[in-house]
């Protein structure tokens, strides 16, 4: 798996860069060895990207990007052959319908995000165009990162749909609209209403939702914090590219100071540009934390649901005990709480006795059915909050991992940028003293 | 150090005076004849003088409000009646010394301070950026191995008051005089210029275009420019830019003293020889060798000065650097080996 990570990554010189992307690679490592998973068996990774033109749904003619999806089977890796890869196109609205179909189908699970659909948190330099090359780039990495966390994910990754979004490019659309997941999503009311009216959630999928939200109003905050700083930063750096010209314009009509001068105005000038280089380094980081800013969405969407199901629940059995008081009432005439019936009756008088032989015989059957739904909803109910712990733990795992891999990863990047800045400026400081 | 300001506060404009005394005579304390100055030059070297400016200070009175600084000095010269003075001065105070400098020393170049507009774009310190450039000035008057001598310098370092000496600078009306008549002058033109200073002239031309860009550049930076930069090796590029101006001015005077020493000599030349005439004009060609040569002089002094200075600024902007990046090193370092140590402690945010 590591060499492919190379492969798949933009090739990369100096040293810095080197260390970030091995943390990475580390990082696909873990995924692979520890699940028996589909990564296991094949490999897989996004390729390229292209742009390519057509029509879209309202007959308008559009420019989209389309990402290269190369898959390769493991064994034959193992066994030394070196296959041509299969590969097909994808475009990013795809990937959306494929989680979306995922989202339905494992309501249990913290589904890994995509990248970002639009740039967001852009500073000076960054474009916020969907169509730049870096953002196309990035986007790349963010699409291929998704499928290695959806392969190796224990549960994912054995999902039909899945394995046929990775293999057979025509068609897969029907397939996946063929099942239906789209009539199974819960409408955002219902899960809404659900979350403000449910009595008794599980306090462990409260906590976690409590912690979601931190996540996600931390990791946002630190986000654009970071985007200021890169502005200001850049700002400096850019301020001393401009002296850096003054300088070597400077240089020309001096005698004894020209080369000096014109020196110092190179050294000014190297300053200025080595900002690029850093930031495109942070912006990495940058993508690592967007990961988790939009998988707290996630794990938000597994507690709602927990809400939701917990919530029908509730209802079912409020339902059921109603159905029941009524049969009590009606059957022994004694009316315990108010209702509307009690009133009639004592208002109108009794009804007849077929009519209470009938409204029993309907509320037995009621009754029946609404024992059945409550013993479906439980069952609903318990599994989910089962699977969904399992899940919830895993993810805890995962990400403790990975954000601090790759603070380490950080840091190391920071030293490296550091000694560079003190190489050059001793570099800079031994031609001044030569002035 | 900065003292409370009221909100309005009126700030002296600077008023950039060409001044020019009918006379121009070398008394006040420059050197009759090259040699001489060389002795004083010799003998003041030995005597040591320290100047700081400091404590900025806001006065009320009923007509306006201004700020002093705080002038101290330590000298072991001979010519100071005591050993430490301290006196308070304003802006216009340190203008007239300077115009006086320039008036008595028409041909040496005189360091000029903060132009208006251009730095306080830099900081919001106003008063703290005057008073570095304000004591960049006083060092430079004190290294000048001619002007630390001029009695206006003591002057403006030992009087408690110096409003009695600033009336004694010629009136406006006669400086005014004075120019218009230096002015017909120069329209003659010099006959032929030296080399040396035809080669002053293009350089100093050239530098006054630096300045365009440099300004261009100031116009269009973001107030958050690293503390350094904007500290020392800026106000050091723009102190030494700005004096093209000086530069031209000096140049120009240089060029009206060998102009009025030729127009002298012509007139002679026609009218034929007289005694009195021959007289002065042979005191306005001893003026053109003095000022052509003390010019040279302060010239390769400005020169050697500004790249000493450029050079000590670069290095200090250098450094700074350095040390910084060695701050961040350290912090990053001491971070991993902290993480290292801990092992499973779990973190879960980033900390750029």
């Amino acid at each position: 798996m590591a060499e492919d990570g190379r492969e798949e990554s933009v090739a990369a010189d100096d040293d810095s860069q080197h260390t970030a992307e091995d943390g990475r690679n580390g990082l696909n490592n873990t995924m692979v060895e520890e699940s028996p998973t589909l990564l296991r068996r094949m490999e897989i990774c996004v390729a390229e990207a292209e742009k390519r033109s057509g029509k879209n749904a309202v007959n308008m003619q559009e420019t989209f990007t389309v990402y290269l999806i190369e898959t390769r089977p493991m064994d034959a890796l193992a066994e030394g052959r070196n296959p041509a890869p299969d590969s097909l196109w994808r475009r990013y609205s795809e990937f959306e319908l494929l989680r979306n179909y995922l989202l339905v189908t494992f309501p249990y699970i913290v589904v890994p995000p995509l990248p970002e659909k639009r740039a967001e948190f852009v500073w000076h330099k960054l474009s916020a165009d969907n169509m730049d090359p870096d953002f196309v780039e990035r986007r790349r990495v963010g699409l291929e990162n998704f499928l290695l966390r959806v392969a190796s994910h224990p549960v994912l990754s054995n999902d039909k749909i899945l394995h046929h979004f990775l293999t057979e490019e025509h068609g897969w659309k029907e397939v996946v609209y063929e099942t239906g997941f789209q009539a199974k999503a819960d409408s955002r009311l219902k899960a809404l209403s659900a979350t403000f009216r449910v009595r008794n959630p599980d306090k462990r999928f409260m906590d976690m939702k409590h912690y979601s939200d931190e996540l996600q109003s931390h990791t946002s905050q630190l986000l654009r914090a970071r985007a200021r700083v890169a502005d200001r930063l850049y700002g400096v750096y850019k301020v001393h590219g401009n002296y850096g010209r003054v300088f070597s314009e400077w240089s020309a009509i001096e005698r004894e100071m020209g080369d000096g001068l014109q020196s110092a105005g190179h050294h000014m000038d190297a300053y200025a540009a080595s900002i690029d280089d850093i930031l495109e380094e942070e912006e990495h980081y940058a993508d690592q934390l967007k990961e988790y800013l939009f998988y707290a969405e996630a794990l938000r969407a597994v507690c709602r649901k927990h809400e939701l199901t917990q919530f029908e629940l509730e209802m079912a059995t409020q339902d059921l005990i109603s159905k029941k008081q009524q049969h009590e009432e009606l059957s022994t005439g004694i009316v315990r709480t108010f209702s509307f019936k009690g009133m009639t009756n004592k208002l109108f008088g009794q009804e007849a006795p077929e009519q209470r032989e009938a409204r029993l015989k309907l509320l037995e059957e009621l009754i029946e059915e609404g024992e059945e739904a409550v013993k479906d909803k439980t069952v609903e109910c318990e599994e989910h909050v089962e699977k969904a712990w399992v899940d919830m733990q895993r993810f805890k795992e995962q990400k403790d991992k990975d954000l601090r891999e790759a603070l380490i990863n950080y840091a190391v990047m920071q030293v490296s940028m550091c000694k560079k800045g003190i190489q050059m400026w001793s570099n800079a400081k031994e031609c001044f003293l030569k002035m | 150090m900065s003292a409370q300001f009221p909100a309005h506060l009126d700030l002296e404009e600077e008023e950039d005076l060409e001044v020019f005394s009918k006379n121009t005579s070398l008394t006040d304390g420059g050197p009759s004849s090259p040699s001489s100055m060389m002795n004083q030059y010799r003998e003041e070297e030995e005597e040591e003088l320290f100047i700081t400016v400091d404590h900025p200070e806001s006065h009320v009175t009923a007509i306006e409000t201004f700020i002093t600084y705080r002038v101290m000095t330590k000298t072991s010269r001979s010519d100071f009646d005591c050993s430490e003075f301290e006196v308070r001065r304003r802006y216009q105070d340190f203008l007239w010394l300077r115009s006086t400098l320039e008036e008595n020393h028409p041909t040496l170049i005189v360091h000029k301070f903060v132009m208006k507009g251009m730095v306080e774009r830099f900081n919001d310190d106003f008063i703290e950026t005057r008073r570095r450039a304000l004591q960049r000035f006083l060092d430079k008057i004190r290294d000048h191995p001619l002007l630390r001598g001029s009695p206006s310098l003591k002057v403006f370092l030992t009087a408690q008051d110096l409003a009695p000496h600033r009336k004694q600078t010629p009136s406006l009306l006669s400086r005014w005089g004075g120019t218009v008549k230096m002015l017909s002058q120069s329209l003659r033109g010099v006959r032929s210029r030296p080399e040396e200073f035809s080669l002053m002239q293009d350089y100093v031309e050239q530098l006054s275009s630096k300045i365009c860009s440099v300004d261009k550049i100031c116009s269009s930076e973001t107030q958050s420019c690293t503390q350094h930069l904007s500290s020392v090796l800026i106000p050091v590029l723009h102190d030494y830019l700005l004096c093209a101006d000086t530069l031209k001015a000096v140049m120009k005077r240089r060029d009206n003293i060998q102009a009025e020493y030729e127009a002298k000599r012509e007139a002679m030349e026609r009218r034929g020889d007289q005694e009195q005439q021959e007289e002065e004009v042979q005191a306005l060609q001893e003026k053109v060798e003095v000022c052509n040569s003390s010019l040279q002089e302060d010239w390769s002094r400005w020169r050697s000065s500004m790249r000493t200075d450029l050079k000590t600024a670069l290095l200090s902007t250098a450094e700074n650097n350095m040390q910084h990046y060695e701050k961040c090193l350290a912090v990053w370092e001491t971070f991993l080996l902290s993480q290292r140590e801990e092992g499973s402690e779990q973190k879960e945010e980033d900390a750029p």
